[in-house]
């Protein structure tokens, strides 16, 4: 090879390379270098403002910060409602190539399935490619560590500090507090979150919905800068996550408990309120749910059993119930009579029942004579019957509906039932139909068309034990409410609200009277006494199934009678009225009444534990107490004793 | 024959150029690496600095004429230490390059055969003695090149290999390659190419894909066009004056792949702009004018051979890394001559530059 023999020729003559080549090689060098600069300057003289925002994409990202909920506490500022810390993972699109090929192992780590992530990008996918997705929220410290462990293979995945809410533990209050919840897609579509985004975190039920505006608070954000890996290394801005306020409920946590208690077990609902202000002091439904389970991942499992379960746990019966109130209508049966001029005088025979146009209709026992101070603490249907027959049914639907039967009471919880209280104009309307006279004797007591909430009876009764004056219910105290929401609310939820229905004081003391005698001996429900506490109330067995004629029957299974009753204490002017509502409990007296009983025990002891309480409910009702002399000062102005017609011979006084 | 050499000649204004892209090399090298795991290669840079010019001043006290002489034996051990990698090197992302001496120091053979074949295409041609060439000869400097080319392309390491390539075309282009010689080899390189184009369409994805990680190894995870995105956003949101020593988001966050290596220039220009770009081109704009006239004042062809060897690998280097920098080539992971860090860069281009000034220096010799 020529290459390992020595040349010979090297010093022998000029072999110099030609002066020209070299000159060549000159201008291929400034030739190449100005290719160089023209590529510098197409990037960072014509393209510079492009290339610095891209650079800007690349190492700003907007971090969201999620407000904390505002906590929800008792009426005592005892917690019910808290938040705890928690890591949520998201998304980031942008910080990928090709997504699809990363989904099987982001299902696995993140114990998802394929489907669901692509269903969550799905919901996303008309949202900004830069805005992160929440992919899923409290995460466990497993699947964080697997986030943390795969930065470099799935740079798409970043996780937040995020606040979740905490609930009292086995649904305790549940209907009550509701449950937060995303966004779904649906919901953005509505005027009424016009103004949310895909993922936030919203009240869907109870006290949740109704002041999620005040609870919510306002998220923030923080303008973060991350390397290539997406770990931040510092911080250019932010602006503060506003938290949500504190919101205090109207309900005693002590009365909560009680009523629990006495519910557990049973299904239907009860609700405790101050008569006073309309303060609700508590409110169970059963069965009941965990909104914790709500609140971060549903499980299908524990999904379908509620939606399968046949007694509709996610329903505040409470509110949302429309049942046949039974027996404990007689109250408002009593008041229309009375109140017309008709009661009063009346005595009736029963022997069981009576008959009407051609119709037998049953009473359980054979009470004998009966007058209006019996005929409420014995429950006879055949007096009412009669009286029914007397009023008309156009009478009987006035005062149901004076008294707020029939109607949504404004209380500020969403999705509140009306309920139904027939009259010659509904069946017109609805029916297309006349009214039938036969058709009112059962409207008498409670049965027929007749369909009420438990919170519509407590506040009816309760209202007029309370000599006529109706509050609007509530859970959360107006006056701890910015003004114009507290208005937004009463808008947002309309109802009978605030209202006086004019009753003679006479009427009031036989009323009440009598439903304390409910609850003495020979009362419907004399086995419930409390001792030492001025208790009264009414009882109520609807029956579920109708008897044309003959022997009345509780029924069994499904069909056996949903039991009600509704107390209250002291009896004029009570500071508690309890509506339990106990389905297909059988007889009001054995199922309802004991659970009231309870509830209000609970309440009257804690009461009598602060000082200055004890008297006025150990007090003995004086028969001439009038509304306006109550121990509390409720305004009932509007008692008028004068001048309504057919208003004499009151069989008044006072059952012990 | 002993030749006279003095210091009078030495080449002082190479050695000041070239010092003065050093200082900025390590400079930019340490602004790149300050919040990184690397950081402190500053410090290494420094070290590899001192030991090239060492190196150089012994290679300014060898005549080149001896290294000419053995240049053939040098060739030998090129190839055999090339093989070599292939038994004993260490493997690094999917590639054998270097062969670890102890000591945590590694040796690229594939860097200082680039110098050999320097002088082996310089002794060629010499022996040529300036005769018309004759496809026999072109054949043979195309042997010359290619059988370390091919052992290095297999290792693999394209760049590298590349990079071999203009010393053959300097190499043609001195020695005298006619017209038609260059029209003829033009024609059969495309029929080559379109062939393998042919032949690439018949090629199925994964075979594709194999074929591509065969050539580029440590092929980024994120896809390609990532690094050359990232170093486009670099050099581009510099703008004119750049965003300041140690302040480029680009080079800081760990956006743009390897700042401190094969994409220091866009660390670079991101920190210093478009007029500090143009500052380092103007650098290797003078010490190209200044190779190219020490080899116009090399006393004999072999002299002048070696320079533009030099000079052809040098803006080789510098025109395919600056242009994947700025997103006109591919990434071939070729390192930045004088400004990347790296310590066999840094002795290939110390040891050509001795080598440069050892020419100068016996100019006026003979």
């Amino acid at each position: 090879m020529a290459l390992i023999s020595k040349p010979e020729r090297h010093t022998d003559r000029d072999e110099k390379v030609s002066a020209n080549k070299l000159h060549a090689t000159q201008y291929i060098v400034v030739l190449v270098l100005a290719v160089l600069a023209a590529g510098m300057w197409r990037l960072q003289v014509l393209g510079v403002d492009n290339y610095r925002m891209l650079a800007e994409a690349n190492r700003v990202r907007k971090q969201p910060v999620t407000a904390p909920r505002g906590k929800i506490f008792d009426r005592e500022g005892r917690i019910l409602v808290d938040n705890y810390p928690s890591v949520s993972c998201f998304l980031l699109r942008e910080q990928v190539k090709d997504l699809n090929a990363d989904i099987p192992m982001i299902a696995r780590g993140l114990d998802l399935t394929v489907d669901q992530i692509q269903a969550t990008l799905r919901r996303y996918a008309s949202s900004p490619k830069y805005e992160q997705i929440p992919l899923k929220l409290d995460i466990t410290p497993d699947e964080q560590a697997f986030i943390e462990a795969h930065r470099n293979e799935l740079p798409e995945l970043e996780t937040f500090d995020d606040q979740r809410r905490l609930y009292p533990r086995d649904g305790f209050a549940a209907h009550l507090i509701g449950y937060v919840g995303e966004l779904s897609a649906e919901d953005l579509n509505s005027a009424k979150f016009a103004f949310y985004e895909p993922g936030d975190v919203v009240g869907k039920s109870g006290v949740e919905e109704t002041y999620d505006e005040l609870l919510r608070g306002k998220d923030g954000s923080r303008d973060v800068i991350v390397d290539s890996h997406g770990k931040e290394v510092g911080q250019l801005g932010q602006q503060i996550a506003i938290p949500g306020k504190d919101l205090r409920l109207t309900i005693d946590l002590d009365v909560q408990r009680a009523a629990e208690l006495a519910m557990e077990g049973h299904t239907g609902a009860l609700v405790a309120m101050d008569p006073h202000t309309g303060e609700i002091l508590a409110m169970v439904s059963r069965p009941t749910y965990d909104p914790n389970q709500f609140s971060v991942r549903l499980t299908r499992d524990y999904w379908s059993q509620i939606v399968n379960n046949p007694d509709h746990p996610m329903m505040n019966k409470t509110i949302q119930a429309q049942l046949a109130p039974g027996s404990t209508f007689k109250i408002i049966m009593s008041l229309a009579g009375l109140e017309e001029g008709v009661a009063q005088t009346m005595r009736v025979m029963c022997n069981g029942g009576a008959t009407f146009y051609g119709h037998f209709f049953a009473c359980d026992q054979h009470h004998g004579m009966v007058d209006i101070d019996h005929a409420i603490p014995w429950s006879c249907d055949t007096f009412y019957y009669t009286l029914a027959n007397k009023l008309g049914i156009d009478t009987i639907a006035r005062y149901a509906t004076e008294v707020g039967l029939a109607q949504k009471t404004g209380v500020d919880l969403p999705d509140e039932a009306t309920g139904t209280m027939p009259s010659t104009a509904w069946k017109l309307k609805t029916q297309h139909d006349k009214w039938y006279a036969g058709e009112t004797i059962s409207v008498g007591i409670g049965q027929g068309a007749v369909q009420v909430t438990p919170l519509q009876l407590a506040r009816a009764l309760g209202g007029i034990a309370s000599g006529g004056v109706l509050k609007r219910p509530h859970v959360v105290f107006p006056g701890e409410l910015p003004p114009e929401m507290a208005s937004a609310i009463e808008e947002t939820y309309p109802g009978s609200g605030d209202r006086v229905v004019p009753i003679t004081p006479e009427n009031w003391e036989t009323i009440t009277d009598a439903m304390a005698a409910t609850l003495g001996p020979g009362g419907t429900a004399g086995a419930v006494h409390l001792e030492g506490i001025d208790f009264a109330g009414k009882t109520g067995t609807a029956e579920l199934v109708s008897h044309s004629a003959g022997a009345k029957s509780l029924g069994t299974g499904n069909e056996r009678a949903n039991a009600w009753f509704v107390g209250m204490a002291p009896r004029r002017n009570p500071d508690i009225v309890v509506a339990v509502l106990c389905e297909h409990g059988g007889w009001g007296a054995e199922a309802a009444a004991p659970l009231a009983a309870q509830v209000i025990d609970a309440f009257v002891t804690k009461q009598r534990k602060k000082e200055g309480n004890l008297l006025r409910l150990t007090d003995a009702p004086k028969p001439a107490a009038s509304p306006a002399a109550n121990p509390n000062g409720v305004p009932t102005a509007s008692v008028t004793p004068a001048a309504r017609p057919g208003q004499a011979n009151a069989p008044g006084g006072n059952r012990p | 024959m002993r030749r006279l050499s003095s210091f009078r000649d030495f080449d002082w204004m190479l050695l000041s150029l070239v010092s003065l892209m050093s200082i900025i090399s390590v400079l930019e090298i340490k602004s790149a690496t300050l919040h990184t795991k690397f950081r402190g290669f500053d410090h290494k840079q420094i070290g590899f600095l001192l030991a090239g010019m060492g190196l150089m001043f012994l290679m300014t006290q060898i005549d080149y004429h001896w290294l000419l002489d053995i240049a053939p034996w040098a060739y030998g051990i090129g190839l055999l230490s090339l093989v070599a990698v292939r038994l004993v090197g260490t493997k690094v992302l999917g590639a054998r390059r270097w062969i670890n001496l102890g000591g945590g120091v590694h040796f690229q053979p594939s860097e200082w055969v680039k110098l050999v074949l320097v002088l082996a295409m310089a002794r060629f041609f010499w022996g040529l003695a300036g005769r018309e060439l004759r496809w026999t000869d072109i054949a043979k400097a195309f042997a010359l090149i290619g059988v370390p080319m091919g052992l290095v392309l297999i290792q693999p390491d394209l760049g590298t290999a590349l990079t071999y390539f203009p010393i053959l075309v300097a190499g043609l282009f001195l020695g005298g390659i006619r017209v038609r010689q260059v029209l003829v080899l033009l024609l059969g390189f495309f029929i080559l190419i379109g062939g393998a184009w042919m032949s690439g369409k018949r090629l199925k994805p994964y075979q594709m894909a194999r074929l591509t990680s065969f050539i580029d190894p440590g092929s980024d995870p994120r896809g390609a066009g990532y690094q050359i995105l990232q170093s486009k956003i670099a050099v581009g949101a510099g703008g004119l004056w750049g965003k300041g020593t140690n302040q480029g988001t680009q080079t800081q966050g760990d956006f743009l792949p390897i700042p401190y290596t094969d994409f220091i220039f866009a660390a670079f220009c991101e920190e210093h702009g478009f007029v500090g770009g143009m500052g380092i081109l103007l650098l290797y704009f003078l010490v190209l004018m200044r190779l190219i006239e020490n080899a116009q004042q090399a006393s004999d062809a072999p002299g002048t051979f070696i320079v533009m060897g030099v000079v052809a690998v040098l803006l080789f280097q510098i025109v395919v890394n600056i242009g994947m920098v700025v997103g006109l080539m591919p990434v071939t992971g070729i390192p930045l001559p004088l400004m990347s860090y790296g310590g066999s860069s840094i002795l290939f281009t110390f040891l050509a530059l001795g080598i440069v000034m050892n020419i100068r220096m016996r100019r006026f010799v003979n």
